[in-house]
């Protein structure tokens, strides 16, 4: 076990450093020059030549990565004397044009984030999988379409679409909630859950939709298990024979979709937090995107990407637990 | 004594098929009944139907459980008979049993269902009852998955899990059609032994006409959900009347006879 968990540890960070690589290789090709992104509009080209210097863009490309990646473990310093700027471990970049560290931008941006992907998590967690078993144990009822349908809009509705209607609704013809901003859980807590009341539906509903798809198809396939027969034979009520022997067995493969999918949030949920203006790390891309501030969209990338290939080691490592047949091969 | 009597069974399923049409079964306390037939000749829906876990079928008839009327029982009182009182083994035990847990847990949870007993308490019946069903090492076996196990011991499991509440009826649904010849003989061993020790009633159904010899005091021959013929063992192996028994005896390849070019099929003779 402590073998494969070293094993697994040393593909991922392989894993992550390949995605380094190409994200680095990407921006390395792009047409846009860093320099005079970072210079703003009335640039000299002594300027442009000064910061090409203190970006280190005149070294070869390789030399470049080797001194990010450097960078990323041991933190760096750009240029050298009064201009030099100091960017501490772990340096995924410094962004000129808001003269801040990438790191310090993306942790800053995360809690922001963090509460947006938790919270609908949670929820669609919840009514998809609640439904998708009443779903499966009422197949081809009144209740098993209308659910069906329900999900199959969740899955079909854009996400700005869903986002603006719910704000429409519920903040201007209803007056029941703000306008959405980040207030801190610890200082306030309602203000908190209110502003965040309107992102974590919409995330839900798209989601659940698709938990309550897959958890019904997975249902229907246990409850024809012939251990599920057996358990009914041993004269087992009902709810166990379910939860216990039809349920747990459907639920594998949504913890695999669950950890990527959440993976993928944490890493910023780009258009939910555009459209209600909430600064997190999705925000940040889209920000960084429109202005062309390179180090951070690269950085962004990067952080992102290490969510997920994190979330997919940890879906690995839930699996063996609760997977015997796993655990013997691991 | 009667335990178990079935009258005039017929089961239809949703789709309109008629698997059991009018099955009339009786079987004594400690006996073992033999219910042979090809497949699809509705043994294994009859045998669903005592223990009322046929879904989108319509059953009609009647199946009297030690005086108790099954078909008039609600869910509850069919539950609580269910493993307690008329316990069930399947074919393909690898199927059968749960693969994310141990074999001892499965065991302990049936003894669990219809007694109140601790984890522990029902931890030492299970190990108990595997040590009993002769696998060995069960202290230790207990806590292995089903996927650890070869074919003869995962039966042997089922077995363990089927015994451990000490059954009036056991009802051995192909129980050694998935294991190589070997460990068939083994099981059967083992089935033989528990109805001598514990007298429990065995309703046997196979297409084995080897396995219903060699275990079995009545026999019903089964054909088209039907009863063709029925009996001692000895009688109707020896004395069959019907043609479509005759027929199936006659699908039995002999060691000690004489190697016919092409095997005997059923639909050459009926």
């Amino acid at each position: 076990m402590i073998l494969y968990l070293l094993r697994r540890l040393a593909v991922t960070a392989a894993i992550l450093l390949v995605i380094c690589a190409a994200t680095f290789a990407i921006f390395y090709l792009m047409p846009a020059d860093p320099a005079q992104g970072a210079c703003g509009k009335a640039c000299s080209p002594e300027r442009i030549t000064e910061i090409r210097t203190t970006l280190g863009l005149n070294h070869s490309p390789l030399s470049q990565f080797g001194d990010y990646l450097t960078g990323i473990v041991s933190g760096r310093t750009y240029g050298t004397g009064e201009h030099a700027v100091n960017c501490p471990f772990p340096c995924l970049g410094f962004s000129f044009q808001t003269n801040q560290p990438v790191w310090q931008m993306l942790t800053s941006r995360l809690p922001a984030s963090f509460s947006i992907a938790v919270g609908a998590a949670v929820l669609w967690l919840a009514v998809g999988v609640a439904a998708g078993v009443v779903s499966a144990l009422r197949c081809g009822s009144l209740w098993d379409r209308a659910a069906m349908t329900a999900a199959l809009g969740g899955v079909s509705l854009p996400i700005y679409f869903t986002a603006l209607v719910l704000q429409y609704l519920l903040v201007v013809q209803l007056d029941l909630l703000p306008y959405p901003q980040v207030e801190p859980l610890t200082t306030d807590p309602v203000g908190w859950a209110q502003s965040m009341v309107m992102p974590w539906i919409t995330l839900a509903m798209l989601y659940a939709g698709i938990y309550a798809r897959v958890t019904r198809g997975e249902m229907l396939e246990s409850l024809g298990q012939n251990y599920v027969r057996t358990a009914r034979a041993k004269g087992l009520p009902e709810i166990t024979v379910v939860r216990r022997h039809a349920l747990r067995p459907a639920l594998m493969p949504i913890v695999t979709i669950f950890g990527m999918d959440l993976g993928a949030l944490l890493g910023g949920a780009l258009i939910t937090e555009s459209v209600f203006g909430l600064p997190g790390v999705g925000k940040l891309a889209a920000d960084a995107i429109s202005s062309a501030d390179q180090p951070v969209i690269l950085g962004v990338t990067l952080f992102a990407a290490s969510f997920v290939v994190l979330a997919n080691l940890l879906v690995d490592l839930v699996y063996a637990v609760l997977d015997p047949r796993v655990r013997a091969v691991g | 004594m009667t335990l178990l009597t079935v009258r005039d069974l017929a089961v239809e399923f949703r789709s309109g098929v008629r698997a059991v049409d009018g099955l009339d079964l009786d079987l004594d306390t400690g006996r073992v009944l033999g219910v042979v037939g090809e497949s699809g000749s509705g043994k294994s829906v009859t045998s669903l139907a005592v223990l009322g876990l046929l879904r989108d079928a319509q059953v009609s008839g009647e199946i009297r459980f030690d005086g108790q009327e099954l078909t008039a029982l609600d869910r509850r009182a069919l539950r609580r008979l269910r493993g307690n009182r008329i316990a069930m083994i399947f074919q393909d035990p690898l199927s059968c049993l749960n693969p994310y847990y141990s074999v001892a847990f499965q065991i302990a949870e049936a003894y669990r269902a219809h007694h109140r007993a601790g984890r522990k308490q029902a931890h030492r019946v299970a190990v108990r009852m595997l040590d009993r069903v002769g696998i060995p090492e069960p202290e230790r076996r207990a806590r292995c998955y089903p996927h650890e196990f070869s074919g003869g011991m995962r039966q042997r499991v089922m077995i363990a899990m089927a015994l451990c509440l000490e059954p009036d009826l056991l009802i051995a649904d192909e129980p050694t059609t998935a294991l190589d010849v070997t460990v068939q003989a083994q099981i059967l061993q083992l089935l033989r032994e528990l109805r001598e020790e514990a007298g429990t009633a065995i309703m046997l159904i196979t297409h084995d006409m080897g396995v219903v010899a060699g275990l079995a005091d009545q026999v019903v021959v089964m054909h088209q959900g039907r009863a063709v013929e029925r009996g001692p063992v000895r009688d109707v192996f020896h004395r069959p009347q019907e043609p479509y028994t005759r027929g199936l005896l006659a699908c039995v390849p002999r060691i000690d006879g004489p190697l016919p070019d092409r095997l005997p099929t059923l639909g050459a003779i009926t």
